[in-house]
């Protein structure tokens, strides 16, 4: 008798070999998916009455925060401990690190304690490059300066894809300061790669013309392009751009780019509406809309959970087929 | 993929063995509480299905199945650089005072088994949980014994004894590999 | 002293015009001939296959001392020359306190002639403690030793005190050297502005910082009659800037550093500080323009603008460390693999803007092997192979964008005021009157 040999999936591209998330401009597109669909499977941890698995367990997990930012933080120390990982926080000011030890010593001392991953947030752009080629750990970008927030990227991908079941093919609106946001630009990787249009919209001091190379469309009249979007993700304006002129008024700045329920009806009904946060109410968003039938607000924090356990999970490298499928 | 290099049980044989462990469950069943299998991700699902199906015709009552992906419960990951695939645990009942037969295809070391019996029993309390595999390879490396199997095998300790079952495979039986030289770093 | 005879080899000094096989005489200090001597020489260097040139002058180099010694001393930057085939350096005057008056220019060339590696020429701050306010006593700075001014490592913002620096610096017929940067524009810059900015969401310095100071201070030249030199240009419409302005009759001179002609900002996506340096790597239509403006004369000299760093200043955060790169070692190199072997500028080219347009630009007696110059000589090996390896650099600093490189042409013997000061590893010359010298 002769027997068929069985069917194999096929092979990915390249093994799977993520270490640190920098950012999402250094993904493939099938590991953007992978993380994707294990953080949908994460959704259904969250929803047990025991909210967590073991398979982070023993290991430590540091989120190392230069700048103020307690939903981000908090998001990664659940995530881990979800996964029954041990979580520190370490937060110090760029300043106070200035008097002497650098950051790097910081992180090397950090890493001596045992530091399985260290989820990172800086100022500057490349600061966890920088300790990925100088500590062991594995690195989480969680924000640096106005260059990548890969995990907040990843999330509005999966709104996204929850919501619309698909990616591919939408247009998808960035509204707001592009030039100094780091969501946009893991928001613009993503989308593309993943094949959507993306519009970047803002006024020309904020949203230069250079991004158009990124492969994006750059408008600076959102009214004009508001019935195109199938999605809209309204980043938040800093303050300080206004003093620094990058902006007349916060007023004028709401007035042409305030996400208004007027603005709402020229888009198509199902336009879904992301918004990174926290959110100016009243400047980036009125309240009726943030609250609104279109908006996911607060899908994208409980998204924003599942797509960090997933990345957890996936950089601890945790993960193979039962023995038994492979002999074990 | 590598060609089998013994056949250890054809289809029909394979369905027999299925059929042999519906007959078990059943006659060891107390109909006062309630029965529900969990198949272990990912063959231990359709068997669990198959298994279910039968049950159903014995006990004139139908026998929910769920399936759990014991993933995020392992301790002997080795995270060779192969892609991660986690199908999720899906168990559409309640666990709660329920018999549980934890079900999948081979039983080897017994750490798969440990790790499902920490993820059903996150689930809830059950009121037991009891163990079914369609093949007994022996080599524990945990005081795991199964309450019904199939058949048991002897094979050297680096064979892969392999179930192909539908809809995962299109040539059901049971097979034994022997692994290629450098599979195991 | 001894009689030195370097024989066989390609000599070049476009001083005079002169590209051929023969052979140099140095003594007592000086270049005796080229060709023939009645003179015995104590040491012959084989110099077959080899170029032989005056020896390479650096108007653009930061030695640190005094106030930033971890980095560079006079000494180990003096010594980083040589080892590069530098024989004469002009330093610049951010040192902590800066070279802003007479005592402090004869503390640099003290501190050189203890050294005794090569030739350091002080450049003397434009304005008292190089604040761009009032005018640093040039006079002074002069009779010190300073061979030229500039408050370089910033620019002098001030149009009016520009004005008059210029206008003064004719009275001792010395340039005014310009680090041009637009402040206004470039604040809290840390690379080029333009696509790889917007992409790694860094804030960028526009090219047009660079080429409004250039355009500026051109016009300044011209009402004043001054003497500018811009440093280290890095932008296209600089260099068109420039040789619109010496098309006009205005005295204006540019620089270009080997990063400047062989990087782009592209080099900077993995945020490596070794590839921050100010003015910005630009992007390749600028590298293009600055190597059409070194091949068309515009841009007359090379310099490397080298600016040691220690390591923990450099192993910082991007916004965190300091802008710069160490050029001396690399200069020979990195200037083969950019411009002569592409084919962009030929040998006696290349070491027109290492010599004699340096020695003019500074007014100093160097940059030619006439009979009775100072026995100044590179002598350059063009077709050694070897890799850049910065553990191994006389600087007191590593950082180099260059690092790991495979390049070709080194420094060979590097001979100062008639002594041989440098060889390169495994060359040796003997003396052959006293051999166990």
């Amino acid at each position: 008798m002769s027997i068929a040999p069985p069917p194999t999936p096929l092979p990915p591209p390249t093994p799977w070999k993520l270490k640190h998330l920098l950012g999402l401009e250094e993904l493939s597109i099938q590991e953007i998916t992978a993380i994707l669909d294990t953080a949908e499977s994460f959704g259904e941890v969250s929803k047990r009455s025991r909210k967590k698995v073991p398979a982070l367990q023993g290991r430590i997990v540091f989120n190392l925060f230069f700048e103020n930012s307690t939903r981000t933080r908090t998001s990664f120390s659940l995530a881990a401990k979800r996964l029954s990982a041990d979580t520190q926080d370490f937060t110090a000011s760029v300043s106070s690190l200035s008097k002497g030890e650098t950051f790097i010593d910081t992180a090397k001392n950090i890493e001596a304690m045992g530091a399985d991953v260290m989820v990172v947030r800086h100022p500057t752009p490349g600061a966890p490059h920088l300790l990925a080629r100088h500590v062991s750990s594995s690195i989480i970008n969680a924000g640096d300066g106005a260059h990548e927030h890969p995990t907040q990227g990843l999330l509005d991908l999966l709104t996204i894809r929850k919501k619309k079941k698909k990616i591919e093919g939408l247009t998808v609106g960035l509204v707001g300061d592009i030039s100094h946001s780091r969501v946009a630009r893991s928001n613009i990787w993503g989308l593309t790669k993943l094949g959507a249009h993306v519009i970047l919209c803002g006024p020309p001091t904020l949203v230069p013309k250079c991004l158009e190379k990124l492969g994006c469309e750059v408008a600076h009249r959102l009214d004009d392009v508001m019935h195109r979007l199938d999605v809209v993700n309204v980043l938040r304006i800093q303050f300080e751009r206004a003093a620094g002129g990058q902006f007349p008024s916060v007023a004028e700045y709401s007035h042409f780019y305030g996400m208004t329920q007027a603005r709402i009806d020229m888009a198509r009904s199902d336009l879904l509406l992301l918004a990174p946060g926290p959110i100016n109410r009243g400047v980036e968003l009125t309240p009726e809309v943030a609250d609104g039938p279109n908006s996911a607000i607060l899908e994208q924090v409980t998204n924003g959970l599942a797509v960090r356990m997933a990345v957890l999970h996936l950089l601890s490298g945790k993960f193979d087929q039962k023995p038994s499928e492979m002999g074990l | 993929m590598t060609q089998p290099d013994r056949i250890l049980c054809d289809a029909a044989r394979l369905t027999a063995h299925i059929t042999s462990l519906a007959d078990q469950i059943a006659s060891a069943h107390h109909s006062d509480i309630p029965l529900r299998l969990i198949g272990v991700r990912s063959r231990g699902v359709p068997i669990a299905e198959r298994i279910a199906h039968e049950l159903t015709t014995r006990l004139g009552i139908a026998i929910p199945v769920g399936a759990v992906d014991i993933t995020l419960y392992r301790d002997d990951l080795t995270g060779s650089g192969r892609w991660p695939v986690l199908r999720g645990t899906d168990v559409p009942f309640d666990v709660e005072d329920a018999e549980i037969v934890l079900v999948d295809d081979v039983l080897y070391t017994g750490r798969t088994i440990r790790a499902a019996m920490n993820a059903v029993c996150d689930l809830g309390r059950p009121a037991s949980v009891k163990l079914a595999v369609l093949v007994d390879r022996g080599g524990r490396e945990l005081p795991i014994h199964p309450d019904y199997v199939g058949m048991r095998v002897e094979v050297s300790p680096t064979a892969i004894v392999r179930v192909h079952v539908a809809p995962h495979d299109i040539d059901e039986g049971i097979f034994q590999i022997e692994r290629p030289k450098q599979a195991r770093k | 002293m001894q009689t030195i005879q370097i024989q066989g080899g390609r000599v070049i000094d476009p001083s005079q015009n002169i590209d051929m096989i023969t052979d140099v005489w140095l003594g007592r200090g000086r270049v005796l001939a080229i060709g023939g001597s009645s003179e015995t020489a104590d040491i012959v260097i084989d110099a077959t296959g080899l170029i032989v040139c005056p020896g390479l002058i650096d108007v653009h180099v930061h030695l640190r001392e005094p106030g930033d010694e971890p980095d560079e001393t006079i000494a180990t930057g003096a010594a980083s020359a040589l080892a590069g085939g530098v024989t004469s350096v002009a330093c610049m005057p951010n040192t902590r306190p800066a070279i802003d008056n007479k005592g402090a220019a004869e503390f640099v060339v003290l501190q050189a002639q203890r050294a005794g590696k090569a030739n350091v020429y002080p450049v003397g701050a434009v304005s008292k403690g190089r604040e761009g306010l009032e005018l640093a006593e040039l006079g002074g700075l002069v009779e010190g030793g300073a061979v030229a001014f500039t408050d370089d490592g910033a620019p002098v913002s001030s149009a009016s005190l520009m004005r008059r620096a210029l206008q003064y610096a004719l009275m001792f017929d010395k340039v005014i050297m310009q680090h041009c940067q637009v402040m206004e524009l470039t604040v809290g810059g840390v690379m080029n502005e333009g696509f790889e900015s917007a992409r790694l969401g860094l804030p960028g310095m526009p090219a047009a910082a660079e080429d409004i100071m250039v355009a500026r201070d051109i016009r300044l030249a011209e009402i004043t009659g001054g003497r500018v030199h811009i440093q280290h240009v890095s932008t296209s419409r600089a260099v068109e800037l420039i040789s619109e302005g010496r098309r006009r009759g205005i005295r204006v001179s540019g620089e270009a550093c080997p990063h400047h002609f062989t990087l782009t900002d592209e080099c900077l996506k993995d945020f490596d500080t070794n590839f921050k340096m100010n003015p910005p790597l630009r992007t390749a239509d600028d590298v293009a323009a600055v190597i059409d403006g070194l091949r068309d004369g515009t841009l007359e000299l090379l310099a490397t603008d080298h600016a040691p760093h220690a390591r923990e200043k450099k192993l910082r955060e991007i916004d965190q460390a300091p802008f710069g790169i160490v050029g001396l070692e690399t200069l020979i190199p990195i200037t083969v693999h950019g411009l002569v072997e592409p084919g962009h500028l030929t040998w006696p080219e290349v070491i027109r803007k290492l010599t004699i347009a340096p020695a003019e630009l500074l007014g100093i007696p160097k940059g030619t092997l006439k009979p009775g110059a100072d026995a100044d000589v590179t002598i350059i090996d063009p077709n050694i192979k070897w890799k850049i390896d910065p553990t191994k650099f006389v600087s007191k600093s590593r950082n180099t964008p260059y690092g790991g490189w495979d390049v070709k042409g080194r420094a060979h013997t590097v001979i100062v005021n008639g002594e041989i000061r440098y060889t390169m590893p495994g060359v040796e010359h003997r003396n052959r009157s006293n051999p166990t010298a």
